[in-house]
């Protein structure tokens, strides 16, 4: 919070804190709260995947906090989880903060009291206070601090109350000597525990954490626990007394699995915390907003059509809104192109900025506005809850086609970028489900694609079907991506179904603050790339179809344009000696080359290089086809945007067959090398090619065919 | 004694039993799923796929193959 005072990094105390929480109590945001750091958040449990550090300085202290994806309980139910669990007990770090939903108190205790027995010092961070006084929810915090033996603070990320007290707590705890926690169980537990810590105390057992948490971890069933003590030569001793203790917990509570008498007995405990504690104003439930606004969007009937229309709605804002700044944006780069152009007498070095640079990048960022707009949209979707409802809605049909209903939250993702979406499948339990999902990502187009779509659909359609073409295009991939995966689970990820229990986060809000830096941090990254990896592309792409020179060519039609009669004659001679030094160059090589293997779908060689450029990535595709035809002969002075280039050179089947191919194939270089991460193994990225390349280029073919057959 | 599966819309029931196996149980109990839990059935999704329940203040997505392995009893305050 504190960015001015920087701690020397040698004479300054390193704190180092594991945050540590359940799903969605906002870890993520308090951590941007604390540091003004610009992690992602949303409204919905697994947000954070992997662990990241945030480093900042206070006072004369070096902090680290470590963000640990949110887990229910110490377990290793899904990856996420497992990163943090093995992060708590293996890794080195000065204390916890448990970051608690004061609003749901009794829920996160769960987490609360298992974290006790780690053995660390711990400072919870009872986190959205603001909303809890809305309810008229009231935490004793003091006597809470008292029973637990823990610093209570209450704070508020998103309106930052009580950061500086959390900070000052952290401190004040990590300069004390440790205090005992205080977790009391029923009496037949308490005397199993004391039975194996005084065992442990007579054997003079060392560990860092105290006998006592050895013996409920031991008693729990931990499994770290378990394999430390192993290896010890007490083991023989002590194992017959933990298998007596608990056989005589499970007996006191009628269970045959001592982790559900554990659970019963937390249970117990944070019950007793909450009725000392709590003090919730509204005795008599009512109807909450969440109950009411549920009642319409997760309705049996209307909540799917519902669903449909608001994403219809997202696709006809991105084609309509984003129409209106994308004439000036053209008209901008055109205007910049010619005045810089001016300015280079050297031809080579012109071409090399105007055609190359200006037209690449220029073809890109015209579709910001769009991007902007299905930002926002997906940013909506992920802040107020509601994709969790539309995971719970789909789940059905998902589950017809193979997938987890908890699939939709990385696909949905997937509309925005794919790599997300590559690590947020981690969310899924199963390997088989994760690997399945990941396979169908790839069908939901990314943000990146949008351009290629908006390019194309612009080109041929009327303004008042361009939405509804657009809208098609993403159900459509998504549909495919439904099909596809049954197929894969039929034949490649055969297996049984996995249990689908998700929680469903209350609907929030979201600050506009929150939405506005979401999307201004995406849409930076996709002007930095604009700016950096396609100006480079773009280069490349000018280089390879600018050379090698052919002055023989050059001579030829140069005769030929002096000896033109009229200025019509000329300007074709022009355009045809352009368009034939394009198909002899580098590119025009290689274009050429492979235009057979692309000639059934009816591409021509521009085509077929753009969709081998795009692969680097999809953005590519629209800057080569920009630098293609402000190189190539076919475009006049009087119409020289690319979208008219587009519709003119363009049979109309071929571009149908070609947004084919763009919904389908390989995603983007980086996606590709996060998916073989993901994914485990470079066998699986080969899977990915065979599979994306076939599928795209057969049902390319059938499109390709279809139209004509149907336009002719 | 009946299973979850079959509760109607808006009932509210007390956990008796469940029957799922050890990881599905653990899973279940983290979401406070557990003996002597109060659950209320909020909603169910097109064709009953899916159920939304509320056990504390928490909601919960469950499919109703999930719900079958609990066993519930009417809650009577």
């Amino acid at each position: 919070m504190n960015n001015n005072v920087n701690a020397c990094p040698i004479v300054a105390k390193h704190i180092k804190i594991a945050l540590v929480g359940q799903p969605n109590v906002g870890k993520s945001m308090l951590i941007n709260s604390i540091s003004n750091a610009h992690l992602h958040v949303g409204n919905f449990s697994g947000v954070t995947v992997d662990k990241t550090e945030v480093l900042f300085d206070y006072k004369n202290y070096h902090f680290i906090i470590v963000d640990l994806p949110g887990t229910y309980a110490l377990n290793d139910y899904t990856i996420e989880e497992r990163v943090t669990s093995e992060y708590l007990i293996e890794n080195n770090y000065d204390l916890i903060v448990n970051v608690v939903d004061s609003t749901n108190l009794e829920k996160n205790l769960q987490l609360t009291s298992e974290l006790l027995s780690v053995g660390k010092k711990i400072v919870i961070a009872l986190n959205m206070s603001d909303e809890a006084d809305k309810e008229g929810i009231n935490i004793n915090v003091q006597y809470m601090s008292q029973l637990l033996g823990i610093a209570c603070v209450k704070v508020s990320a998103a309106t930052k109350e009580g950061i500086t007290d959390l900070i000052d707590s952290i401190i004040n705890e990590f300069e004390i000597q440790s205090i005992e926690h205080k977790l009391i169980f029923s009496e037949a537990v308490e005397e199993e525990v004391t039975k194996i810590a005084n065992y442990l105390n007579k054997h003079k057992y060392k560990d860092d954490n105290s006998h006592r948490n050895i013996a409920i971890n031991l008693l729990k069933n931990n499994k770290a626990t378990y394999a430390k003590l192993h290896h010890d030569p007490i083991w023989i001793e002590l194992q017959p007394i933990l298998i007596d203790a608990s056989k005589h917990i499970e007996l006191h509570h009628d269970s045959n699995d001592v982790k559900e008498a554990f659970a019963s007995e937390y249970a117990a405990f944070n019950k007793g915390i909450v009725v000392e504690v709590l003090e919730d104003k509204n005795k008599v439930e009512k109807k909450t907003l969440t109950d009411k606004i549920d009642n319409v969007l997760i309705h049996p009937i209307l909540g799917i059509p519902i669903f449909l229309f608001l994403m219809w709605g997202l696709f006809q804002l991105t084609f309509e809104i984003g129409a209106i700044p994308m004439d000036y944006i053209d008209a901008f780069f055109g205007w910049f192109g010619d005045t810089i152009g001016a300015t280079i007498s050297n031809n080579d070095m012109r071409s090399l900025i105007v055609d190359g640079i200006i037209a690449g990048v220029g073809a890109v960022v015209l579709f910001v506005p769009n991007i902007i707009i299905l930002f926002v949209g997906i940013a909506l979707l992920e802040s107020t809850g509601y994709m969790s409802r539309v995971a719970f809605l789909l789940d059905g049909f998902f589950h017809k086609f193979g997938l987890h209903g908890q699939s939709f939250i990385p696909l949905v993702t997937g509309f925005g970028c794919s790599i997300p979406a590559y690590m947020s499948a981690r969310i899924l339990k199963n390997d088989r489900d994760r690997l399945l999902t990941l396979f169908i990502i790839g069908f939901m187009s990314c943000g990146a694609r949008l351009p290629v779509y908006v390019l194309f659909v612009g080109a041929f359609f009327t303004p008042s079907m361009a939405g509804n073409i657009l809208f098609f295009i993403y159900i459509g991939g998504a549909i495919l991506g439904l099909i596809a995966a049954k197929i894969l689970k039929m034949t490649a990820f055969k297996g049984t179904d996995e249990p689908f229990v998700m929680e469903m986060p209350k609907y929030r809000l979201p600050s506009l603050k929150l939405i506005w830096h979401t999307v201004f941090t995406k849409t930076m990254m996709y002007l930095k790339k604009a700016g950096t990896f396609i100006a480079a592309a773009s280069m490349l792409v000018w280089f390879l179809s600018n050379y090698p020179h052919n002055l023989i060519l050059e001579e030829k039609y140069e005769g030929k344009i002096e000896l033109a009669s009229n200025k019509s004659e000329k300007l074709t001679l022009e355009n045809t000696l352009a368009e034939e030094l394009l198909e002899q160059s580098y590119l025009g090589s290689i274009g050429k080359f492979s235009e057979p293997l692309f000639e059934p779908l009816g591409f021509d060689w521009k085509m077929s290089v753009a969709l081998q450029t795009g692969l680097a990535a999809k953005e590519v595709v629209v800057s080569t086809l920009g630098v293609l035809y402000s190189l190539g002969g076919d475009v006049d002075e009087e119409n020289n945007s690319l979208i008219n280039a587009i519709s003119k050179n363009i049979p109309f089947a071929s571009a149908v067959a070609f947004i084919v191919v763009i919904m389908i194939y390989l995603p983007c270089l980086a996606a590709s090398v996060v998916f073989t991460r993901e994914a485990g193994g470079v066998k699986y990225f080969f899977y990915l090619i065979g599979f994306t390349s076939i599928v795209a280029y057969s049902l390319a073919f059938i499109a390709y065919r279809l139209t004509l057959l149907i336009t002719s | 004694m009946k299973k979850l599966s079959e509760c109607k819309k808006a009932c509210k029931v007390k956990v008796v039993k469940l029957n799922a196996s050890s990881e599905l149980r653990q899973r279940l109990i983290s979401f406070g799923i557990m003996k002597e839990a109060t659950i209320e059935i909020l909603e169910y999704a097109p064709a009953k796929s899916t159920i939304e329940i509320k056990v504390g203040k928490t909601r919960i997505a469950l499919r109703s193959k999930e719900a079958e392995l609990i066993e519930v009893e009417k809650y009577e305050q």
